[in-house]
């Protein structure tokens, strides 16, 4: 009941405080904008002449997954700021004093925080997701080979980083927190492209980067995971080895064992935070 | 055989009924280190069930970290609390306990009477709207329920989190500094409503700076020095000795006699000052009035003398100082 509370008072800070009205409208601009660039894609003029639907909509399927990564990369920031100020900046500011005084369990109010977030960051990634897969679909007539599935590996990614954020959140300040969370994204997508080029050169060393570094951040790792399930069959064949190195292709969808290790994971930096929370002096 | 066990059991029942409640707050050797600074060390006393007590000390004595320590908010090094009757480390210990801290933050985006409602939800309590209501009259904010907290002044606040504190009908409350962004009429009506609590029977942890303030409300003070318990006990006990000035004209041989028979008699023109004995019982001064007037002496005031809390106090800290 507490959780739920605290959940319901999250998602409310969120549409008071605006970050639900600028996130609609920069998502609403970028799905306009994505839409008109899509009907421009067909019949479009290029230096081997126009180009057919079936060439659109494998353009489009590589445009789908660059505007969807644009899109994880709005709901990581979003709720990477959002996740940031909601321990560190509430001690910091003595709002928790009132709250943890109440006949709660630290725990309980974590847990309210962090399924507030999720739904807000989950929502997010879904609803803007699938609107964008419609747009292609109407505009171009592309429709990804497994949608349900990148959507939901879209969602678990945002749940990744704001389960990092949390955790950065109670022991860092708020601002801190929210800085190293979206750095830590970048990077561990910055160190799955590199890993992708290590595999195209066949150089096991740098391709261990992408491994590691989606091991211990599983963002980058889901994302591959969603771009597979978004991007049409037939590019990685059109792309030929190139397609390994291609930041906006994925050449596997997830196995089992990553998926478990991604739940695992998250669960490990739940525990962590929730260990961490409640030993805090507040 | 069965009746055995009900007289036995009966007896059990009649044994707890008959116990006295167990104190509002407990706590018993507190110690708590930051860094290298110890902040409290063996700090131990109680709240009784009704009763108003007055936590004073000079800055950095320690006395917020005690508060945060009783609340769960800070851990302790060492020693132990009870709250209600409950061991703190269990959250339900709290369900009967009002807070106003020291820095008192609301959620600026909602409303007054949303905080309430919130607070409300996370006691586990249900309180009815019109008496969330009422505690927001009763703090003086009732036209303001609908405004954003985020607007409010510093004082409105520190009002919002009496009402916040006072919301879920509690048994205790613990005020920390409650008076500190308040003008002196928002002081006066602090000091109205810890005083209508205790007339409830609420218990009520007071930290306050203003000596004048804990010397009117208090029934009992501790006093905190560099984390330790420099001194407890009732007003009575801790301030000793009480004096009465009496302005008189008229005053006779006869009426001199009756003075001096009250008291040991000092005077300064037509003031008179009798102090009192320890063991008086609150009839001394009544008696001594009427028979003043019944021998024709003209009683132009009668005003009490204390030692203030505050000549104590300071008494008391210097002596510690000198002392180490």
């Amino acid at each position: 009941m507490t959780a739920v509370t605290i959940a319901l008072l999250t998602l409310q800070e969120a549409v008071r405080r605006r970050v639900f009205r600028a996130l609609l409208v920069l998502t609403v601009v970028l799905l306009a904008l994505s839409a008109w660039g899509f009907t421009k894609l067909v019949g479009l003029n290029t230096d081997v002449g126009t180009m057919t639907s079936g060439e659109a909509r494998l353009v489009a399927s590589l445009l789908l997954n660059l505007i969807l990564f644009g899109m994880s990369l709005i709901a990581a920031i979003g709720t990477a700021f959002l996740a940031g100020p909601t321990l560190a900046g509430e001690v910091e500011s003595g709002q928790a004093l009132a709250i943890l005084a109440r006949p709660v369990r630290r725990s309980t109010v974590l847990l309210g925080k962090w399924l507030g977030l999720l739904t807000f960051g989950c929502g997010y990634a879904i609803l803007a997701g699938l609107a964008q897969v419609l747009i292609v679909r109407i505009t171009v007539g592309y429709w990804p080979p497994a949608p349900a599935t990148g959507l939901a590996l879209l969602a678990a990614e945002t749940v990744v980083l704001l389960t990092l954020a949390l955790l950065l959140s109670s022991v860092v300040s708020p601002m801190a927190s929210g800085i190293v969370s979206v750095g830590l994204f970048g990077a561990a997508w910055v160190a799955g492209v590199v890993g992708g080029i290590g595999a195209s050169l066949g150089n096991h060393g740098v391709e261990r980067v992408g491994t590691v570094s989606r091991i211990l951040l599983p963002t980058d790792g889901l994302w591959h995971g969603a771009m597979n399930a978004f991007q049409d069959p037939g590019a990685l064949a059109q792309m030929g080895d190139g397609a390994v190195a291609f930041p906006f292709l994925s050449n596997a969808s997830l196995t089992a064992a990553y998926l478990g290790w991604a739940a695992v994971w998250i669960a490990i930096v739940w525990g962590l935070t929730a260990l961490t929370f409640a030993r805090r002096d507040i | 055989m069965g009746t055995d066990v009900a007289t036995t059991a009966g007896s059990a029942a009649d044994l707890i009924a008959g116990l006295p409640p167990s104190p509002a707050v407990w706590c018993s050797g507190l110690r708590k280190r930051y860094g290298r600074q110890l902040a409290v060390d063996d700090v131990s006393f109680t709240v009784e069930r009704g009763e108003v007590l007055g936590l004073l000390g000079p800055n950095g004595a320690g006395k917020t970290s005690v508060i945060k320590m009783l609340l769960g908010l800070v851990r302790p090094d060492a020693g132990e609390v009870m709250l209600l009757g409950r061991r703190a480390k269990d959250p339900l210990a709290r369900a009967g306990v009002g807070y106003l801290p020291e820095l008192f933050r609301y959620q600026p985006w909602l409303s007054a009477a949303e905080v309430l409602a919130l607070h409300v939800r996370l006691a586990r309590t249900r309180i009815p709207e019109a008496e969330q209501h009422e505690s927001l009259v009763l703090v003086g904010l009732a036209d303001r329920a609908g405004d954003r907290v985020g607007d409010f002044s510093k004082g409105m606040q520190q009002r919002l989190g009496m009402a916040v504190a006072l919301v879920t009908r509690p048994e205790l409350v613990i005020l920390d500094e409650p008076t500190s962004a308040l003008d002196p009429l928002g002081r006066a009506d602090v000091r109205d409503l810890v005083l209508s609590l205790k007339a409830r029977g609420v218990s009520v942890l007071l930290n306050s700076h203003l000596i004048g303030e804990v010397e009117r409300v208090c029934d009992r003070v501790v006093i905190l020095d560099q984390g330790r318990v420099a001194a407890f006990g009732s007003l009575d006990e801790l301030l000793g000795q009480r004096q009465v000035r009496l302005h008189l004209g008229g005053v006779a041989g006869r009426a001199e006699a009756r003075l001096g028979a009250a008291g040991v008699l000092s005077r300064s023109g037509d003031w008179y000052t009798v102090t009192l004995p320890a063991e008086d019982d609150g009839v001394t001064v009544p008696d001594l009035v009427r028979d003043l007037v019944g021998l024709g002496v003209r009683v132009h005031a009668v005003e009490p003398v204390r030692i203030s809390l505050e000549e104590r106090l300071l008494g008391i800290l210097r002596h510690d100082e000198a002392a180490r």
